[in-house]
């Protein structure tokens, strides 16, 4: 049987503001899903409802306060919930990758470098690495003079695409997209649907949450509703 | 850090506190510190922080539990129960300590040169020349001019300084390097071009670091693990980015909630 990549079990998340006279917002309840090699499923339900909460506690970025995120790091399987911060690094660096539509400029680093460099600290060969970048760049319509920049000057829409491409450069099984194309043109939407699928062929498990109806009938191969987790708003 | 999830912890503190008289200094820290890992320590001032970077330096003797590292010989020894030449030889050879002031990790009288090739002659080093490329060398890598070699620290811009600390601190490869506040008395463009700096060199050469900061918009930027410190105590721990996006304890959150953009 084929195994799921990741497994979330009764997980529950809920946000205590000591600032606010230890007022308790719960964002979600009980969310239980799993994601198998080459799936996309897809988080649905209105913004506020939990989606992106989801990812960042699949990717150990908040914490989880109930239930268990199992994570397949070949053989082993990782609760992030409990894990030790070492092995949740470990995990980013060769096994989930997370995209988002905010780039976090990293000064004096070249846009070809950010993407390359992607690919080469999970594994990937130096020059299999350059040859991903140049072809991930040219397909996301950076243009080819501001490669050998860093991209701190570039547009929103230019370092949004140098991002994605940093975040699909590698080889990871897992892969999180919190809304990767938001704000993305109709022909660089497309660009994205075409690599996920790629993604997809290659046997990754995807997560995503994707404002645009048009990318998600695309890719999803199935929409897990994050409001029937939601629990019960007055706590 | 990714490869070596086995591994033993290079340094472990255990119970570890520190009381002047009456006064506490910190008390009851306990964490594992392994190669290639940066941990942030912030806190406020009176925190405990500095305390405690003192006393994993040995540069103070804790009033309670004890500090473990393991050797490059491959033996876990409390660092209390070192020799002094023991001691001395661990700090100038597989330890380095950038420290806030370059004027107190520096030799103002010597030359930029002197200052890393010093630690050179420390561990054995004695040819000249050698010493002497190896110091230009490092000088490049810190992005100061070679032609600098032979003026004094004095004549050099507060970031130029802190760049020679860290040549004169790397300079041996140590394994395990102390950082107290080493951006804070930069002005803020100095500050990015030297934690680029830091973070390329520390995740090349595959250092652990111990840094403390009351930024943390630095400790976010270098730091793997975090520590939060308030009164003496450690009152949260985690992943940087959990504890600093996901702050838990109230006093965590006053920090986060306090800075525009950490």
């Amino acid at each position: 049987m084929i195994h799921d990549l990741v497994t979330l079990e009764g997980v529950s998340k809920a946000f205590t503001l000591h600032l606010r006279d230890g007022m308790k917002i719960s964002v979600v309840d009980n969310v239980s899903f799993g994601v198998k090699p080459g799936e996309c499923v897809v988080l649905g339900g209105p913004s506020g409802a939990g989606k992106s909460s989801i990812l960042k506690m699949i990717y150990g970025n908040y914490r989880c306060d109930h239930g268990r995120i199992l994570v397949r790091d070949g053989e082993e399987q990782v609760d992030v919930a409990t894990a030790e911060p070492r092995r949740i690094l470990a995990l980013r660096g060769s096994v989930m990758g997370y995209v988002s539509q905010f780039l976090h400029v990293i000064p004096r680093v070249s846009s070809l470098d950010i993407v390359a460099g992607a690919a080469t600290d999970s594994g990937v060969p130096q020059a299999e690495a350059w040859a991903r970048a140049e072809r991930l760049l040219t397909l996301l319509n950076v243009p080819e003079r501001l490669w050998s920049l860093p991209p701190a000057t570039f547009s929103g829409g230019e370092q949004q695409r140098v991002n994605i491409a940093r975040g699909l450069a590698a080889d990871r099984p897992i892969l999180l997209l919190d809304e990767p194309t938001a704000s993305l043109d109709a022909a660089n939407r497309a660009v994205v649907v075409r690599l996920i699928e790629e993604k997809k062929r290659a046997g990754a498990a995807i997560i995503g949450i994707f404002h645009d109806d048009d990318v998600r009938e695309l890719v999803a191969d199935r929409i897990v509703d994050v409001t029937e987790f939601a629990s019960s708003k007055a706590a | 850090m990714m490869a070596k999830l086995n591994d033993k912890p290079l340094l472990s503190a255990r119970n570890l506190g520190k009381h002047y008289g009456q006064r506490l200094g910190c008390r009851d820290v306990n964490f594992d510190l392994y190669e290639g890992e940066v941990l942030a320590v912030v806190g406020e001032s009176g925190s405990g922080k500095s305390t405690l970077l003192s006393l994993l330096a040995t540069e103070l003797r804790p009033t309670a539990g004890a500090v473990n590292y393991r050797m490059r010989d491959g033996q876990t020894r409390n660092l209390f129960d070192l020799t002094e030449a023991e001691r001395r030889f661990l700090l100038r050879t597989d330890w380095g300590f950038v420290r806030q002031d370059a004027r107190d990790g520096l030799r103002m009288g010597v030359s930029a040169g002197g200052n890393v090739g010093e630690r050179l002659m420390a561990v054995g080093g004695r040819h000249y020349g050698r010493i002497r490329d190896t110091a230009s060398d490092w000088l490049n890598r810190v992005e100061i001019e070679p032609e600098r070699i032979d003026d004094l620290p004095k004549s050099f811009s507060g970031g130029m300084r802190q760049r020679l600390q860290i040549a004169r601190n790397l300079v041996t490869h140590p394994r395990l390097v102390f950082m107290d506040e080493p951006t804070s008395s930069l002005d803020v463009s100095v500050q990015a071009r030297l934690l680029d700096l830091i973070r390329g060199l520390v995740s090349e050469l595959g250092l652990a670091v111990i840094i403390v900061t009351h930024d943390l918009a630095v400790a976010r930027l270098l730091s793997h693990r975090i520590m939060v410190m308030r009164q003496g105590r450690v009152i949260e721990t985690g992943l940087t980015d959990q504890v600093l996006d996901d702050p838990r304890e109230a006093y965590t959150q006053l920090l986060v909630s306090s800075v525009l953009a950490a």
